[in-house]
């Protein structure tokens, strides 16, 4: 089965054929109650016993220096910074006033502190989730099936799916079936792909490519084209395309370029460069990849972190939004992998084991954040909303977990 | 960020070694183990080595010398020990604020809460999860740390029975969590020599907590929920009373107020890392638990599901400790990794021993592979190796931890290397065959390999994944 392979290979998801039986013999978990009500709560803290502390405890011997009887009152200043650089805003998807045909556009970037720093500056324009959605049927984990297997192979309904019912901000739409080890379909049919999505939904769209570096050029071609003015997030350009040819038919037709390259700063620069002789800065995204929690976080996560600070201290190779495939979360066998009792059920491990890695990543920086389970998607956008437009806590009550009976 | 914000001391990143070796006795003796005080000092800089590793410079002539060192090296975030014996736990220690800056030491430490009006049962039930938790991940075994004791009852005799069940059962350091003076002691009583974190200072008790503290000599956590001009007033009215070790909360909120959470965590840290305040200088405790306070009506599963990520959150934000409820490893297993990610030195690349690895039973005819010592790249080709159930030999190339592609780039990984790791390895004595299977990401040594090691090469494929299908399609045809 090279063909199956292939395809594991191109989404992350190293799942075998015989695991996946396995996964579909599973009973299912009702999870659906869970992922609607997480950001539904309402603070409710539960009265505690908590006693005024005011009881003398036995004297001690005495102090060689006179201990302070009241408090001794300082004063906090927040370590306010400034910054010399700003990360550039990227408006994706296009109106029709803007050109396209979309029912709205989102702006990601423009950030002049670090992620969520808000005591500094409010975060000017929140992370935004694209959902995937994969023009054919694809070895997912049994955990992310159960949500759409209505979908599978309908690329049209499935991205009606994302938007409707898991609130996907912007749709992927994975163009699989192009790859010449695949089924090679032809840049026309994919096009009617496009269109199909483009169809069903009117969120801002990113266009994915299966990894060739010449088919996804001739692919690509065909959809700036035909979709020209759109703002269509071009997914990706790497540094063995032709770049100039890519990038001039993303200029000519007003999409955004995603510069994809492999956890290196450097090389993130290089290629940045390089577009910068046929794009406006204002036109790229870059994606620094993302590696699984466990595999790889940590280089990740502190790659980014670096590019967002050397961002805001004037580097303007690096001073771009970051885009994040987090969905390489269930790459990680811990993901979706049938493990011991004591680690299951994996219907609950895989999604946490995306927003772990979605959330570690938001600290680090990243614009817009690729993702597949619905209830991980969920706590991305309440925890953004929290971060962005924040509430105040109940302080006074706060001090109650101490006691509470849970 | 370094550039504008080193305004403190000298920078840990900017001590040379040079700095270090000025203030050491110069003697080149030898008695740290290296071979001059210039390789010592290298050491010391990179956090390799203590400087008490030096016993000149311990005695009494060089007392000025050391104290300077002491200061030279400190911490900007001060370590503090919970606990006695081989469980006890640091935490604390940081150097930086970001860990690409250096590293970060001590890794958050884990406690699971106990209440003093649980059951027996529960209880022991609770201290055993949290014992035997264990989980195997890149040759190590990760664990969770600590028990936290919190007094639902706030009666002082429940508690210190509640106390002495625990120190009867488990040797992990404790967290005793009360706002009520009287109970806390109660609890120390029936615990006298644990030395456990106290939990907590308030802006009401700080005077009799300190007092626990002090006759105890425990660390103690100042609490002062979304207010850190309170916090800040705390922490130095408690360090002039006498204690000084301190853990700072400023509250975890877990939904409304989390955006607080995050910020105050954040000036915390910077405030000490960027700007040198010592008063806030110190460990940070974060209470992911809060997310069961307001669960209501809600499944046990939704709080433990946010217990979880707010774990997450808080220790890729700063928190040395944190507390939690939930003892499931659905919801463990994600923030204990996070953790162990976090806290790998940065400076150093993730390595496993180099050598001949042995999978199921090979024989004389059964394949030789090999990769990099690099433990992503190891053992996730070790994983493919044993799913697919083959029997054969992985022969490991110490490439100083580098993956395959990068090594080959980076000189790493070579040729000369691949030919020494066979010879050393005494594989050949073990296969009649001299057939070996190399990454396909090491394709471009091949020729050279073949002509060093006399060994015929077969470039394997570029991932791992594809290590049975190349063996069923490739190997068992040539074999």
């Amino acid at each position: 089965m090279p063909e199956k392979k292939k395809e594991e290979e191109t989404f992350g998801l190293k799942l075998s054929p015989r695991l996946l039986e396995l996964l579909a013999k599973l009973q299912e978990i009702e999870l659906e109650d869970f992922e609607m009500n997480v950001g539904d709560l309402e603070i409710w803290l539960q009265p505690g016993a908590v006693a005024a502390p005011t009881m003398a405890l036995p004297k001690i011997a005495a102090p060689a220096k006179a201990k302070p009887a009241t408090i001794i009152e300082t004063d906090f200043i927040p370590p306010i910074e400034t910054y010399p650089g700003k990360v550039v805003e990227v408006k994706l998807g296009a109106t029709k006033s803007e050109g396209g045909t979309r029912g709205k556009s989102l702006v990601i970037g423009g950030e002049t502190t670090p992620a969520f720093y808000t005591f500094e500056r409010p975060t000017l324009h929140p992370p935004v989730v694209t959902l995937d959605v994969f023009d054919m049927e694809v070895p997912l984990a049994k955990a992310v099936k159960m949500h759409v297997k209505e979908v599978l192979g309908d690329p049209a309904a499935w991205a009606k799916l994302a938007v409707e019912k898991f609130g996907a901000d912007m749709v992927t739409i994975h163009l699989i079936t192009i790859d010449p080890l695949v089924k090679d379909v032809s840049p026309k049919d994919a096009v009617k792909t496009v269109e199909a999505v483009a169809q069903a939904v009117d969120v801002p769209l990113v266009i994915g490519g299966c990894g060739d570096p010449v088919k996804d050029a001739d692919v690509f071609a065909e959809i700036t084209e035909t979709f020209a003015g759109e703002r269509f997030l071009i997914s990706s350009l790497t540094r063995d395309m032709d770049v100039e040819r890519c990038a001039k038919f993303v200029k000519k037709n007003g999409h955004v370029a995603l510069s994809f390259t492999p956890m290196d700063l450097n090389l993130a620069r290089e290629l940045n460069r390089r577009l910068y002789d046929f794009l406006p800065k204002e036109d790229i995204v870059m994606d620094l990849t993302t590696a699984a929690l466990g595999y790889g976080l940590d280089y990740a996560f502190t790659n980014m972190e670096r590019a967002r600070l050397a961002a805001l201290m004037g580097d303007p190779e690096l001073a771009h939004p970051m885009s994040s495939g987090t969905t390489n979360a269930w790459a990680a066998r811990e993901a979706w992998l049938k493990m011991a009792p004591e680690w299951e059920p994996r219907e609950l491990r895989g999604p946490l084991w995306e927003v772990t890695t979605a959330l570690t990543l938001l600290l680090a920086g990243v614009d817009l954040f690729m993702m597949m389970h619905p209830a991980a998607v969920k706590t991305l956008k309440d925890v953004t909303k929290q971060l962005t437009n924040a509430r105040s806590g109940n302080a006074d009550r706060l001090v109650e977990w101490v006691s509470a009976k849970v | 960020m370094d550039e504008k914000e080193g305004k403190g001391k000298v920078g840990v990143k900017e001590l040379s070694p040079i700095d270090v070796y000025k203030l050491l006795p110069k003697t080149n003796c030898k008695e740290c183990g290296e071979e001059n005080c210039m390789a010592f000092a290298t050491k010391v800089v990179n956090r390799e080595v203590a400087i008490e590793k030096c016993p000149p410079l311990l005695t009494k002539e060089h007392e000025k010398a050391y104290k300077q060192l002491k200061e030279m090296l400190k911490p900007a975030i001060k370590e503090i020990v919970i606990g006695v014996g081989d469980k006890a736990v640091k935490i604390g220690g940081k150097l930086v604020m970001y860990r690409h800056e250096f590293a970060y030491f001590n890794p958050t430490a884990i406690a699971i809460d106990v209440t003093d009006e649980m059951s027996d049962e529960e209880i022991m039930n609770r201290i055993k999860r949290t014992e035997q938790f264990n989980f195997e991940y890149i040759g190590q075994t990760l664990k969770l740390d600590m028990i936290a004791i919190r007094s639902t009852s706030n009666d002082p005799e429940k508690f210190k029975v509640t106390v002495k069940k625990v120190v009867e059962n488990t040797r992990l350091p404790l967290i005793l969590c009360s706002l009520n003076p009287n109970v806390l002691e109660a609890g120390l009583m029936a615990a006298p020599k644990a030395r456990p974190l106290l939990y907590a200072a308030t802006k009401e008790n700080w005077k009799d907590m300190a007092e626990l503290a002090l006759m105890y000599n425990c660390s103690l956590t100042v609490f002062a929920p979304n207010n850190l001009k309170l916090l800040r007033s705390l922490a130095k009215t408690l360090l002039e009373y006498g204690a000084e070790d301190i853990v700072l909360d400023p509250g975890t909120f877990p939904s409304d107020g989390l955006a607080d959470t995050l910020n105050n965590f954040t000036m915390i840290r910077r405030a000490a890392c960027k700007r040198g305040d010592e008063l806030f200088g110190f460990p940070l405790i974060g209470v992911p638990m809060t997310a069961w306070v307001d669960r209501g009506e809600a499944p046990e599963e939704i709080a433990k599901w946010r217990e979880a990520y707010l774990a997450g959150l808080l220790i890729t934000r700063f928190a040395d400790v944190v507390i939690m409820h939930s003892v499931d490893g659905w919801s463990l297993l994600p923030p204990v990794v996070l953790r162990q990610n976090i806290y790998t030195d940065p400076r150093k690349p993730v390595a496993v021993e180099p050598g001949l690895k042995i999978f199921g039973t090979p024989d004389e005819n059964s394949p030789v592979m090999f990769t990099t010592n690099f433990a992503l790249t190891y053992y996730t080709v070790a994983s493919d190796i044993e799913n697919a159930k083959v029997n054969a030999y992985l022969l490991v190339v110490d490439t100083e931890g580098i993956a395959v592609d990068s090594a080959v780039a980076g000189r790493k990984l070579t040729a000369e290397k691949v030919a020494d790791a066979i010879k050393a390895s005494g594989v050949e004595s073990k296969v009649k065959h001299r057939k070996l299977i190399i990454p396909g990401k090491a394709a471009r040594l091949s020729g050279e390999i073949e002509e060093l090691s006399g060994w015929q090469v077969l470039v394997g494929p570029r991932d791992s994944s594809d290590i049975p299908k190349f063996l069923q399609e490739k190997w068992q045809t040539q074999a």
